[in-house]
């Protein structure tokens, strides 16, 4: 599904350069459930950020679906992100001034989809995330869990075929962060590949593998079978 | 354009900067109010004066006989210069010259003008047939005075509207009857209107060969007024040395001596006052476009602001998959509505203020109906739409090359 070789990016800073990205190898297989784990400036947000076609790299492969994704037009790249993935952040996101069912339904509206056949939609997916009845409600009036599914929600609309998380729980209480990585099980039971952007612990040991992002290149990656014996060297540690 | 979901989103923005948007609005506004207002007067201005001219023609020059002021030849100063009927048909000769009228004036006893009982003091003006093209009038019954009037010495009046009216009461009839002029029966062959001054509607044209027999004026006149067809400013300043040249010759002045005949060139005149009105458009449109760039900028600026605010949500709709259009027009069309919106309010208010002017101030002289026509409307309109466009620019641009990224990082 995802396959990355030697990816490197460089931020310019005026006259200072940042080497984030120093060849990073990578692929994640249809259907899988996936966290990018690292200390911060690991680069692993920088490596979400371009495979979600938000950022370019400089240099190296990024095959997403079999198609090579390189310096594409921001139109051709706006097409891809709306048709193949579904973004999740850690501060949601929604628009404020839209309601619930408008922000489910936004993916939709770039897609030309009917102001009718696309918010009948929405309510579909909002009825799965158990919010059918705060379709009217602004953002604003929602709690943190249910703002999280809104955007889970808003995320899945367009029946992506890759789902983008950026520490989707970073801003819930435990609980809640549970409750929606049940959520994103269940998703992926669909078939649905998820990439989740995590610094806790307890939420990349919910995934199937784990990549370790150390200094810009993958440090580690730890299969199912490893994870426990993984968490248990970090407690010693 | 007519997406429901765009407009949303744009009235809900001007909802969130309410105060904001109506500053800046009214900034635009008023340009065009301004513009509207000013454009407006100066075609009353305009108006006016054109309805001044329009009792004469605008293509005529009219030479009157002067005092000489200068010594010539041997000959004193303050000798009175005298035209004759061969004066005209001189001057008629002149290149370019299309006809020629003579003109004179009669003074006797109190220029009295009698019908019946009715009687009063009218002038009275002695002139050949072409001289109806100078004054440009109407002959609203009967007929003007002809050729044959001229050369048969007949005795033919035509009256002035208001002449006819203080001679002839209860509309009775005037043509073929006789008014006595000095005494003398004169026949009216018909009656004229004036769309200019009601004074050139207070007299009576006869032929200029009668009055020089009836009333022993020999073969003197006055005034020669030639018509110049459709001859420009420097033809008809060519015509005025021809006729300086020619006359001095004849009636040995110094053709140097302005005072020796009084020349009016009325497309001379006529063309200082249009390129008088056309500055003071240009003028205008000057005032009125920069007040209007004011109010782009302002426009401008607020968009910027808005774009700014808006980075973060341009950032996760790019993230959800819009493309660079959509956001620029999402943009322009925000800028486009606040400055057409506004500018249509300034152009109705403006031209609200010109109707309420039109209807409670009187006509005066020289300022008649201020108005703004259909095609200024359409021009004004034309260019709120592209300064909105242009206001929008900027702000779209910017917009465009938000990049979700940068947008989305959490601070």
């Amino acid at each position: 599904m995802i396959k990355l070789n030697s990816i490197n990016k460089t931020y310019y800073t005026g006259s200072n350069s940042l080497h984030v990205l120093k060849g990073v190898d990578l692929s994640i297989e249809k259907g899988e459930l996936v966290s990018i784990m690292g200390s911060s400036g690991s680069g692993k947000s920088t490596l979400l950020n371009i495979i979600g076609m938000l950022d370019n790299y400089d240099s190296g492969d990024y095959f997403m679906n079999g198609e090579r994704i390189y310096k594409m037009s921001e139109k051709k790249a706006a097409y891809y992100r709306n048709k193949f993935i579904g973004f999740v952040f850690q501060s949601f996101n929604l628009i404020s001034f839209k309601n619930a069912m408008e922000n489910v339904a936004l993916p939709l509206y770039y897609q030309k989809v009917s102001r009718k056949k696309r918010n009948i939609k929405a309510m579909e997916y909002l009825e799965k995330m158990g919010l059918a009845e705060w379709a009217h409600h602004l953002p604003n009036e929602l709690s943190g869990g249910q703002k999280q599914r809104l955007a889970i929600a808003r995320a899945l609309i367009s029946e992506p075929k890759v789902i983008l998380a950026d520490e989707p729980t970073g801003a819930l209480d435990s609980a809640t962060s549970m409750e929606v990585m049940e959520l994103f099980h269940e998703i992926n039971e669909l078939g649905i590949t998820i990439l989740i952007v995590t610094h806790e612990r307890d939420i990349a040991a919910k995934t199937d593998r784990i990549i370790k992002l150390k200094d810009g290149i993958v440090d580690s990656i730890i299969a199912n079978g490893e994870r426990k014996k993984w968490l248990a060297d970090q407690k010693m540690a | 354009m007519f997406d429901r979901d765009k407009w949303q989103e744009i009235f809900s923005t001007i909802r969130k900067n309410r105060l904001r948007t109506i500053l800046t609005g009214f900034s635009v506004a008023w340009g065009i109010f301004m513009l509207v207002v000013l454009l407006g007067s100066g075609y009353g201005l305009e108006n006016g004066v054109k309805r001044e001219f329009q009792g004469d023609a605008v293509n005529y020059i009219s030479v009157n006989s002067g005092v000489t002021s200068t010594a010539y030849k041997g000959m004193k100063p303050g000798r009175r210069i005298r035209f004759t009927n061969e004066d005209r048909d001189i001057l008629a000769r002149i290149d370019n010259v299309e006809k020629s009228s003579s003109r004179t004036f009669l003074f006797t006893d109190n220029n009295i003008i009698a019908y019946k009982n009715e009687y009063g003091t009218f002038d009275i003006f002695a002139i050949s047939p072409e001289y109806r093209y100078v004054e440009s009038l109407i002959v609203t019954s009967g007929r003007f005075l002809n050729r044959k009037d001229i050369d048969d010495y007949r005795k033919s009046v035509v009256l002035g509207r208001l002449v006819y009216e203080a001679l002839f009461k209860n509309g009775e009839e005037a043509i073929e009857k006789y008014v006595k002029i000095s005494g003398v029966p004169f026949k009216v062959v018909g009656v004229f209107n004036d769309p200019g001054q009601d004074r050139d509607l207070l007299r009576v044209y006869i032929p200029v060969s009668t009055a020089q027999r009836v009333f022993n004026m020999g073969n003197y006149i006055r005034n020669v007024s030639l018509m110049l067809g459709d001859a420009g400013v420097e033809q008809s300043l060519q015509v005025v040395e021809d006729v300086k040249t020619e006359m001095s010759v004849r009636h040995q002045f110094d053709p140097k001596d302005n005072r020796a005949l009084f020349i009016f060139n009325s497309i001379q005149n006529y063309q200082q006052f249009m390129d008088l009105f056309a500055g003071i458009r240009l003028f205008i449109w000057i005032i009125g476009t920069g007040t209007i760039i004011a109010g782009i900028v302002g426009v401008s600026n607020i968009m910027m602001i808005v774009v700014k605010e808006r980075t973060k949500e341009i950032g996760i709709r790019k993230a959800l998959g819009a493309t660079p259009w959509t956001i620029v027009s999402l943009i322009l069309q925000e800028s486009i509505l606040i400055t057409a919106f506004a500018g249509y309010i300034g152009l109705v208010s403006g031209v609200g203020l010109l109707e309420l002017i039109s209807k409670v101030l009187p006509s005066h002289d020289y300022f008649a109906n201020p108005e703004i026509n259909l095609n200024i409307a359409l021009a004004a309109t034309v260019l709120l739409v592209i300064a909105g466009a242009i206001a929008g620019y900027v702000p779209a641009r910017k917009a465009a090359t938000v990049k979700p990224v940068v947008a989305l990082r959490d601070e």
